[in-house]
């Protein structure tokens, strides 16, 4: 089985290069595509030393890992180098080095070996805090360190995981109704949405034991829904404008004008949807190929396969992502060892996350954040942070029969 | 563990959900929605305008009429002007600062806009644009587009030519070819055969960047059009002829139109006063325009050979007698009396003194007026038809098969159809029933409501030259080289009169044969080339009599007829006829043997009358 998924990913990796190879021909002349091209080759390489080493290197050294990339994820604002206003890179000549990428795997690894541990139970609200740390730490340092809101919101794909562990449907359900209540308080005039939930809440205490200690959780429910949307107009507020703005375009809040706030979005869609039912042919995109679409190499790459292989091409790439992703899920579920499985149910988290957000911003479904595409998007951490998140699980995998014995 | 690996179907569902939304979301992006693929277009692509080049017209012998020159607009693209050194810039136009300012606003305002090329100035010289060019690369956002011009090398021809002129709203709302300042035939052939002449339009489809730069065509170039030129047109003018003609016609108001009856070309068409058809071209042309539109005694601009509607006078008199002939009301040697004017009326239409009573033959040489009413008289009052209104409709009828009162036809830009009086107008004028031939008498003699345009009288002439057909009057002998364009094939059709027994026509061309021999025109011969002449005047109620010659050579096979008026120049035999004598020999034999008449007519000046003759300035 390990062979076929290898070969589906070879095939993957060898479309997302091929992809970029005479893409990059065109644009760049073998620049962006020379370093592209380096970038795949230490991959492979990098995934070659991965199978090599011992499967239990991972388990053993997983909090170490961890312990590394947080430090390392601290040093960078200080000891690297300033790119485009961004202060995550390592810089080794051309080439630059996102440290917060290889936070993802770290993270994942040492989720998986806490979560592993035969006496944790999830449901226990102490280890829910610890897993929320486990994830919340990185999240919070790339956040607030490197003010990279792509990278560190990837860590949120990890509540997947902890959901399939154990972590009460409730949590998911509290943070769905929380999402719709962001929305709403930012569509909606407060004073209607307070109004709203003052008469859920009576229409509750109608149908339910009106025990004290039930009317308390009404109140309080009530209560930290108001706080809520109050919470949310207030943080709207103190916003900076680019992050007003980026939701503002998402929501069709108020007036976006196409040329400024509304143009990355608005762009990709128009070359998303020039490309038509079957594209307009391999190097024919001129949407893309002209700089119409912004980070058309990068974040929106999506933008040129939609414009150059149209309905087909794009869809038969989410589609390959996906039977990707579910068959990480169903290869994780035939793990004996809950840390393999529990690492294999990360990888699965965080490629959909990337796919969800990053092919979801250029259709305008999701909010524009700057994550790249698995193994398309142009860019060497990334690349190397999926290769070894990926390997790592595939190593594990080669060996799930052995953990028994 | 088992109830918590039943969450894996629930987390594979909502990843399969999320592919699906999305999958629809992008089928109906790219495959519904098509607003997104226009905005692709409208974005990446700039559509570039390839002119064609304009046909050049030629004469019937091949001599150049019309040709194009290079000429070039200054263009500007307001949002590119950047660092702009002004006033470089504009001593390098010649311009003042205020100028400058004024042409930028004017780029920058409705309809235009900054982010739309418009044309900053219109046509530099060749010179200008050679120091300009040098120069430009200085100035952000302006670029130089060649256009062409048109160019007349004979100066000869203007109201037939007609002009070019820009494509306004009013064109550009009806005719979606045009853009706002594309050139277009305003008037003449310009006009007539503006879609043989002005050729395609081609398109480049390039493509730019977000920068708006340009990288090269689309598709290579698969869908673009390539410009596809005028075609050249070869006219039925005689340069030589015309130019001739225009000498002998300046400083005289009126028209003189020369058609070859066997084919129905134009010879020549010469309206006068004329004017420089080079002066309407480029820069200068509005106000040279104003300019001559000033000229109200002359009025240049005014087409007269088919925008001015004449009494054709004596020359109707030829009509006349053909139809009474044809009704069987009148023979050759029908004789009429006169008495200084129709005696019935009491000398009313009046006439000038001859030998009386005389016949036909006499009565055509010495255009008696009292005679042609008797015939007019017996045709309304033919006893065949027992009713005036009849016999009036069949004698309308008649008329208007000569072409008279109905357009010609031709591919002269804008003709006028004249006036043969309806039944129903006299009925308004007079009342229903209470009209008959004594009052409208003087319509036997061309006058009255009567009106033909200077065409319609040549063409009149080649009928009776024919005897009793014609082909439309027409400019255009062939189009791209070609005389069998389908354009042309209505100028291939005979048209026959509705009178079309030769004997009749015999009478009245040995009528006008005998006033060359000894009659009106006797002085007025042509060495070895006997021809048929009528001489006329035609009364004009705003002054002195118009002068009118119509005629037509060899008498046998005719090769050219000749229609000439000239306003207010009295009798036919003194301005018009030498005048249509001349054309006639120049163009039948190459050569002038009178060369005294010649002189007389060229240097005779109708219009100023002693004063003194301004050098006509030109450019």
């Amino acid at each position: 089985m390990i062979y076929v998924v290898l070969v589906i990913m070879g095939w993957m990796n060898i479309y997302a290069a091929v992809y970029n190879e005479e893409h990059y021909i065109i644009t760049d002349i073998s620049q962006k595509y020379g370093k592209q091209m380096i970038w795949i080759g230490t991959a492979f390489l990098l995934a070659l030393i991965i199978l090599i080493i011992d499967e239990s290197f991972y388990t053993a050294f997983a909090y170490f890992i961890f312990g590394f990339f947080i430090l390392a994820n601290i040093a960078v604002p200080f000891l690297g180098r300033e790119v485009k206003g961004s202060r995550s890179w390592f810089r080794f000549g051309d080439f630059g080095i996102q440290p917060a990428e290889f936070m993802k795997f770290a993270a994942n690894l040492a989720l998986a070996k806490f979560l592993s541990n035969q006496s944790i139970k999830i449901s226990d609200y102490r280890n829910t805090i610890i897993s929320l740390i486990i994830i919340g730490v990185p999240l919070l340092l790339i956040k607030v360190l490197q003010d990279e809101t792509g990278l560190a919101i990837v860590f949120v794909a990890f509540i997947i995981t902890l959901y399939r562990e154990g972590l009460s449907i409730n949590y998911l359900l509290l943070g769905f109704l929380a999402v719709i209540l962001f929305v709403m308080a930012l569509l909606v005039n407060n004073m209607y949405l307070f109004a709203i939930i003052g008469s859920l809440s009576v229409v509750a205490v109608l149908f339910i034991k009106r025990t004290p200690k039930n009317l308390f959780i009404v109140a309080l429910v009530g209560l930290v829904a108001c706080g809520m949307v109050k919470g949310t107009s207030t943080v709207y507020e103190h916003m900076e404008p680019h992050q007003k703005v980026r939701i503002d375009v998402l929501l069709g809040r108020g007036t976006v004008d196409l040329k400024k706030e509304g143009y990355n979005v608005n762009q990709a869609k128009i070359a998303i949807g020039s490309g038509g039912f079957a594209g307009k042919g391999y190097l024919q995109g001129t949407q893309t190929k002209y700089d119409f679409v912004p980070e058309q190499d990068t974040d929106f790459i999506f933008c040129t396969v939609g414009e150059e292989w149209g309905f087909l091409g794009s869809s038969l790439v989410i589609i390959l992502q996906l039977v990707l992703i579910i068959r990480i899920v169903f290869m994780s579920e035939r793990q004996r060892s809950p840390f393999s499985r529990i690492y294999g149910y990360g990888v699965a988290s965080v490629l959909f996350f990337h796919l969800t957000i990053n092919v979801g911003m250029t259709i305008g479904l999701a909010p524009v954040i700057g994550i790249p595409l698995p193994f398309f998007s142009y860019g060497g951490s990334s690349l190397w942070s999926f290769t070894i998140l990926l390997f790592i699980f595939l190593k594990l995998d080669s060996h799930r029969l052995q953990i028994l014995r | 563990m088992n109830q918590l690996g039943d969450r894996k179907f629930f987390i594979i569902g909502i990843f399969i959900l999320i592919g699906l939304i999305y999958i629809s979301r992008l089928f109906y992006i790219q495959v519904i929605d098509d607003t997104y693929k226009l905005d692709a277009r409208n974005q990446a692509f700039r559509y570039k305008t390839e002119y064609p080049i304009r046909g050049y017209i030629y004469d019937r012998n091949g001599k150049l009429l019309v040709y194009n020159e290079a000429a070039y607009d200054l263009m500007v693209l307001p949002k590119d002007v950047k660092d702009l050194d002004t006033n470089d810039f504009c001593e390098l136009l010649g311009i003042t600062k205020e100028q400058f300012l004024k042409k930028m606003k004017k780029a920058v305002q409705a309809p235009n806009s900054p982010r739309r090329e418009s044309i900053f100035e219109k046509q530099l010289s060749p010179r200008e644009y050679a120091s300009l060019q040098e120069r430009l690369y200085r100035f952000k956002g302006f670029w130089v587009q060649s256009r062409t011009l048109r160019k007349y090398p004979k100066k000869i021809a203007a109201h037939m030519l007609g002009y070019i002129g820009e494509a306004d709203k009013n064109i550009t709302e009806k005719n979606p070819y045009y853009k706002d300042g594309d050139y277009l035939g305003i008037s003449g052939i310009e006009k007539t055969y503006e879609k043989v002449l002005r050729g395609k339009k081609g398109m480049r489809i390039m493509m730019v960047d977000v920068h708006n730069r340009e990288k090269g065509s689309y598709m290579n170039g698969i869908y673009d059009t390539m410009a596809i030129s005028g075609k050249p047109l070869t006219t039925t003018i005689d340069a030589d002829l015309q130019e001739y003609g225009e000498k002998l016609m300046q400083n005289k108001i009126g028209s003189l139109v020369a058609i070859d009856p066997q084919t129905g070309e134009i010879l020549a068409i010469i309206t006068s006063p004329t004017y420089d058809p080079n002066l309407l071209v480029g820069r200068a042309r509005n106000k040279n325009f104003a300019t001559l539109l000033k000229d109200t005694v002359g009025n240049p601009l005014f087409n007269r050979s088919t925008m001015a509607s004449y009494p054709p006078g004596s020359t109707f008199k030829l009509v006349m007698a053909l139809i009474g002939l044809n009704e069987g009301v009148l023979t050759a040697s029908t004789r009429y009396p006169c008495a200084r004017g129709y005696p019935p009326l009491g000398g009313r239409p009046k006439c000038h003194p001859h030998a009386s009573p005389m016949d036909l033959h006499g009565a055509i040489g010495t255009s008696c007026n009292s005679y042609f009413s008797y015939v007019f008289k017996s045709v309304i009052d033919d006893k065949k038809y027992n009713n005036t209104y009849k016999a009036y409709q069949n004698w309308r009828d008649i008329a208007m098969s000569f072409c008279l009162g109905v357009k010609t036809g031709s591919d002269l830009a804008n003709e006028l159809r004249g006036n043969v009086p309806s039944i129903k107008y006299y009925d308004k004028v007079f009342g229903k029933g209470s009209w008959k031939a004594s009052t409208v008498i003087s319509l036997g003699i061309g006058q009255a409501e009567m009106g033909i345009t200077p065409l319609q009288n040549a063409n009149l002439v080649s009928i009776i030259a024919n005897k009793g057909y014609y082909y439309t009057p027409h400019i255009v002998k062939a189009i791209g080289g070609n005389a069998n364009d389908t354009l042309l094939d209505r100028f291939k059709v005979k048209h026959y009169t509705k009178i079309t027994d030769t004997a009749i026509y015999n009478d009245v061309i040995r009528g006008m044969a005998k006033a060359v021999e000894g009659g009106t025109a006797a002085g007025l011969k042509i060495e070895g080339i006997p021809y048929c002449a009528k001489t006329g005047t035609a009364q004009n109620p705003h002054g002195k009599d118009h002068s009118v010659f119509v005629c037509f050579a060899p008498i046998e096979k005719p090769r050219i007829a000749v229609g000439i008026l000239i306003e207010n120049a009295g009798f036919g035999s003194t301005w018009a006829g030498p005048i249509a004598r001349l054309m006639m020999e120049k163009y039948l034999t190459g050569k002038i043997t009178r060369p005294d008449l010649e002189k007389r007519m060229l240097e005779g000046d109708l219009i100023h009358k002693g004063k003194v003759v301004e050098e006509k300035k030109t450019h």
